[in-house]
């Protein structure tokens, strides 16, 4: 009783500090209503809101320079590329990248991924070599090596997961072996919120020269990020899980690594000669963005990572821990209710069942509420079989929440309980 | 009682209804009612995909009519489904592929149609369908 109010103490000082009502009215959804009551929007890990400086800058785009970037020589390719290029060094420094033709642009995590597993894999895997994933990667980050090692007659290997939804790092000590080629693993669970403990990871296997992929889809928006401190090899994330639109992502990727990849796609903007006999390709990171960019929303991600940066990313991840807090100590208090995914160190993910009731049942009376969760597996089938579970109801917190959106969704929460049960 | 006849008496039943809160209770009532799919038949073969919960079908030809037993894990969809029953069950093969389910709409679950909502409702007018078409061919 004494820790939850010295929580609740604690949550108030923070909400002094940060001024939640002028994050709020940054983004104009949130004023709107949906089935006659106020939004609460708490399915921000499947994609975030957009802030009024993103939204202006999609519009801008298009009323004040839309042209092809990387191939005019007229005023407004100029400007379209410097703004498209503007966002490959915003992403350098927010992920602390050495230069930025490590940063590839992307359609997003997916797509970062496939490239990795398409390339990487072309040049590297080869028949009876080992992928190591772990149990609670979403599908985007097993099918693709799935597929690899299908083709290639490789081996995917699994870490284990404990019953809180953390990763058994001895077992995963003992997958790690010579034939060992590439470990795939979620910085942050989407379906559990779990963050793993990325940077022991990577070192243990360095220390067998194996490289690491970080998947920070549900990480880089809480977390900061420093991909030299971490010495991860590559890094995938999406821009709309981060305030800024969809269809561009990013890979990161160690020049060495990358450098020794074969292209992806074969296609304008990642050539540098093309005649019928032969293709010279291009150099970093034009090598592997063939063809037209999402270039508005490319130019938009800049917009996003200064909307993060001006908040500050160490102050987002403290405002988002209280809320998770709050709510996890709040929904405890609900009878029948179990947390999935308890681990110590955990963000911005709440997933839950309650005896008795169909997660897809509790997700049509609380949308009547006007209330915005994500019900079923998260397209991470394997963790839910792992939990035994058919799916969960998912809370995901972003930026913009308040300790009254807690409020809302748990007496909502309360409310489809009574009419369920 | 003819399927239009069985669409209007549900629409007259939901008119009483005001808010959606009273709807769904409805429906959740209504999910107690469907006759219930023998447990043998809850088997891959007659679960209806498109559904985030699952949705068991079996359909029965006696004396030339189809009659509809079903069972949802979710109770909102399986009152949804009870709503099917109740409209299309007992009805011959000819009257179920050419029911114009317009009491979906009037009765204010239109919204359940998308194809981007996760109960299927589609998909089980679809199977039901499906099913008469099958049957009546045979």
């Amino acid at each position: 009783m004494d820790m939850y109010y010295l929580c609740n103490e604690n949550f108030e000082h923070k909400l002094k500090k940060f001024d939640i009502q002028k994050i709020r009215a940054d983004f104009p959804i949130l004023k709107r209503e949906v089935n006659g009551k106020p939004l609460v929007y708490l399915d921000n890990g499947a994609t975030t809101q957009k802030p009024k400086t993103v939204i202006d800058a999609i519009t801008n785009y298009y009323s004040d320079m839309n042209s092809n970037v990387h191939r005019g020589v007229h005023y407004l390719s100029q400007i379209s590329t410097d703004a498209f290029e503007v966002t490959r060094r915003k992403v350098q420094e927010f992920i602390n990248a050495r230069e930025d033709a490590e940063v590839i642009i992307t359609k997003g995590t997916t797509d970062s991924i496939n490239l990795v597993a398409a390339c990487y894999g072309k040049a590297f895997i080869h028949a009876g070599d080992e992928i190591i994933i772990s149990a609670m990667e979403h599908h985007s980050n097993i099918v693709p090596w799935q597929m690899l090692c299908e083709e290639k007659g490789a081996v995917l290997r699994v870490i284990p997961m404990n019953n809180y939804g953390e990763l058994d790092m001895d077992a995963y000590k003992s997958l790690l072996s010579e034939k060992t080629k590439l470990v795939s693993v979620t910085y942050v669970s989407n379906s559990l919120g779990t963050i793993n403990p990325v940077k022991e990871i990577i070192k243990l296997a360095h220390a067998k020269n194996v490289p690491v992929l970080l998947d920070a889809a549900q990480a880089v928006q809480h977390i900061a990020i420093d991909v030299q401190d971490l010495d991860v090899d590559f890094l995938a994330f999406s821009g709309h899980k981060m305030y800024a639109p969809t269809g561009v992502g990013v890979l990161y990727g160690k020049r060495e690594l990358l450098d020794s990849m074969p292209p992806y796609q074969g296609g304008g903007d990642m050539i540098k000669d093309v005649t019928f006999e032969k293709t010279t390709y291009n150099e970093l990171p034009f090598k592997f963005e063939a063809g037209t960019p999402n270039i508005e929303a490319g130019i938009c991600l800049a917009v996003a990572i200064d909307y993060i940066n001006d908040l500050g990313i160490e102050n987002i991840r403290a405002y988002e821990d209280e809320l998770l807090d709050y709510a996890t100590s709040k929904i405890k208090e609900i009878a029948g209710v179990k947390i999935i995914g308890e681990a110590a160190k955990k963000s911005s993910v709440l997933s839950f069942v309650v005896d008795g009731v169909h997660p897809y049942d509790i997700g049509v009376i609380l949308d009547k509420l006007g209330i915005a969760v994500r019900t079923g597996h998260h397209c991470a089938q394997p963790v839910m079989d792992l939990f035994n579970i058919s799916g969960t109801v998912r809370a995901s917190l972003a930026v913009y929440n308040t300790k009254e959106d807690i409020d809302n969704f748990i007496a909502g929460l309360t409310r489809a309980l009574k009419m369920l049960l | 009682m003819t399927i239009n006849e069985i669409q209007d008496e549900l629409i007259e039943d939901f008119s009483f209804y005001g808010d959606w809160m009273e709807k769904y209770e409805y429906i959740i009532q209504l999910g107690k009612e469907v006759p219930l799919i023998d447990e043998q038949y809850k088997i891959d073969q007659f679960i209806i995909k498109g559904c985030q919960s699952k949705v068991w079908l079996f359909p029965e030809l006696v004396d030339g009519k189809i009659n509809f037993k079903a069972d949802s894990d979710a109770i909102i969809t399986k009152g949804l489904v009870s709503l099917m029953v109740k409209v299309l069950s007992g009805h011959t093969a000819k009257e179920i592929a050419d029911a114009d389910l317009y009491f979906i709409d009037q009765i204010g679950l239109k919204e359940h149609l998308s194809p981007t909502r996760a109960n299927g409702l589609l998909a089980m007018v679809k199977q039901m369908k499906l099913y008469a078409i099958a049957l009546q061919s045979r």
